[in-house]
């Protein structure tokens, strides 16, 4: 009968006791004790924790590594597709540029047609300036032709396969033209070397020939059109007793760095050669 | 040992006994063209551009000549007409100047090989000199020939002297290269 009526006085006393702790816990006066308590167990938890982190890091790490050199390998192919991407780039706006140089020539000179061509080789002997260029009689190209950059004159012609063809520069020991000096108006021959220098031979001896003076094609001889831009005189031997002047000529075309030339389709060389008269021929 | 067959002939080729000559034979002279080919392309595009002065060296000739200098080769005629047609289609010389030259190379290397055998690294530099000269000897000849000024004394020191130079600068690597090629074609036979 007593443990039947104290049963529930004893769950009131636990009740009361419970709300009484809650009540002082959430009023904050159990805070200190809290503290003082947890402190230790924070700590040994903070300790525990981060020796298993750490334990846990150095079992992990190389499959890390390994991941991490994969991804590395990745980068680094990345970043040379990227740098080959860049020269590739970069070639294509040199290119775009020396294309637009070339149209702007075009542009200027209208009256001739143009095949544009690109080198792809040099004459294996070093005693010739030949170039190879990928345009051949396929493209419409015949021996002759002159050939130029947006520079000036570069050469001709010397020979064509059905898509290449060889192109003899101003600057080969067997290459002459004709040119004409600005603004003396002579008329002289252009001759090329084995050093790859350009001199013009058999200028008159009262002829005013002056550094800086313009030599362009004078289209005498039918090999090249008229008025094409070749350089500059930069130098002028004169001596009394010789019959002619000679003059060094300075090419407005860098030879060492053809790329892609112009030729000009338009133009058919005159061959002159039997209208030349021979000794012994009446 | 198998007696390996010094001069080659159509009778001796068909036989059972120098079948394995003539397989040899056959591939020493086909492996010339892919490598002439590559080769050629290479002297046209890259080499040509790089100057010693006004010369430039000359891969085919230094390939024929160390193909030709090695004491198992037989095949250096044929080489040398490979390399002579290839190199033609690349220059604006008369087309026999090259192949004579290169030909006349292969006659003086052989001769060479003859004499100085002992000492095969000395007999490259001697044909590359030879060879050198023989061939630019007989471009400028040509070239004067065909009417083109040639100043003799301006092309021996801008030209000719600095190919001699790079020549036999390059013939080192080029020697060991295409001695270990000719080793592999005529493998050195092994006494049992």
């Amino acid at each position: 009968m007593n443990s039947t009526s104290s049963r529930p006085l004893q769950t009131i006393v636990l009740t009361i006791i419970i709300i009484g702790i809650l009540a002082i816990a959430l009023s904050g006066y159990l805070t200190p004790l809290t503290r003082f308590i947890l402190r230790p167990f924070v700590g040994i938890q903070t300790f525990v924790s981060s020796r298993y982190q750490a334990l846990q890091d150095f079992i992990t790490s190389p499959r890390d590594m390994a991941t991490l050199r994969e991804k590395n390998l990745q980068y680094e192919a990345e970043i040379a597709r990227l740098q080959s991407q860049i020269i590739e780039l970069q070639e294509q706006i040199a290119d775009t540029k020396v294309l637009s140089a070339l149209l702007d020539f075009a542009q200027a000179n209208p009256e001739h047609e143009y095949t544009a061509g690109t080198v792809i080789a040099y004459d294996t002997s070093p005693f010739l300036r030949y170039v190879i260029i990928n345009r051949g009689s396929d493209n419409g190209l015949r021996r002759g032709m002159p050939v130029v950059t947006h520079q000036g004159l570069i050469g001709r012609i010397a020979a064509v396969s059905p898509s290449a063809a060889r192109v003899q520069l101003i600057t080969d020991p067997g290459s002459k033209v004709n040119v004409r000096l600005q603004p003396s108006q002579v008329e002289a021959m252009l001759n090329g070397s084995v050093t790859g220098d350009i001199n013009i031979d058999q200028i008159p001896q009262d002829a005013a020939v002056n550094p800086g003076d313009l030599v362009l094609t004078s289209g005498l001889g039918g090999n090249f059109p008229g008025n094409i831009l070749i350089g500059q005189v930069s130098g002028v031997r004169r001596r009394d007793y010789d019959l002619f002047q000679s003059a060094s000529v300075q090419p407005v075309a860098d030879f060492s760095k053809l790329k892609i030339v112009l030729v000009i389709t338009n133009f058919n060389p005159v061959d002159v050669t039997p209208l030349i008269p021979t000794p012994g021929t009446p | 040992m198998t007696n390996i067959p010094t001069r080659f002939s159509l009778r001796r080729a068909i036989t059972p006994a120098t079948a394995p000559f003539t397989h040899t034979f056959t591939m020493a002279t086909l492996i010339a063209i892919p490598i002439f080919g590559a080769i050629v392309l290479f002297q046209s595009s890259i080499a040509s551009r790089i100057h010693l002065l006004y010369g430039t060296a000359d891969l085919v000739l230094l390939t024929i000549v160390a193909w030709t200098i090695h004491p198992r080769v037989q095949t250096g005629w044929q080489w040398s007409l490979i390399g002579g047609i290839f190199s033609s289609f690349t220059t604006a010389l008369p087309f026999g100047v090259v192949l004579a030259s290169y030909l006349g190379t292969t006659g003086i290397t052989l001769l060479i090989r003859k004499r100085i055998w002992q000492v095969p690294l000395l007999a490259m530099l001697l044909a590359t000199f030879l060879g050198t000269i023989l061939i630019h000897g007989l471009s400028m000849l040509a070239l004067w020939f065909e009417g083109t000024r040639m100043p003799v004394l301006e092309s021996i020191n801008l030209i000719i002297l600095p190919s001699l130079l790079l020549n036999l600068l390059i013939a080192f690597p080029v020697y060991i290269l295409i001695g270990d090629l000719a080793d592999w074609v005529y493998p050195k036979e092994i006494e049992a």
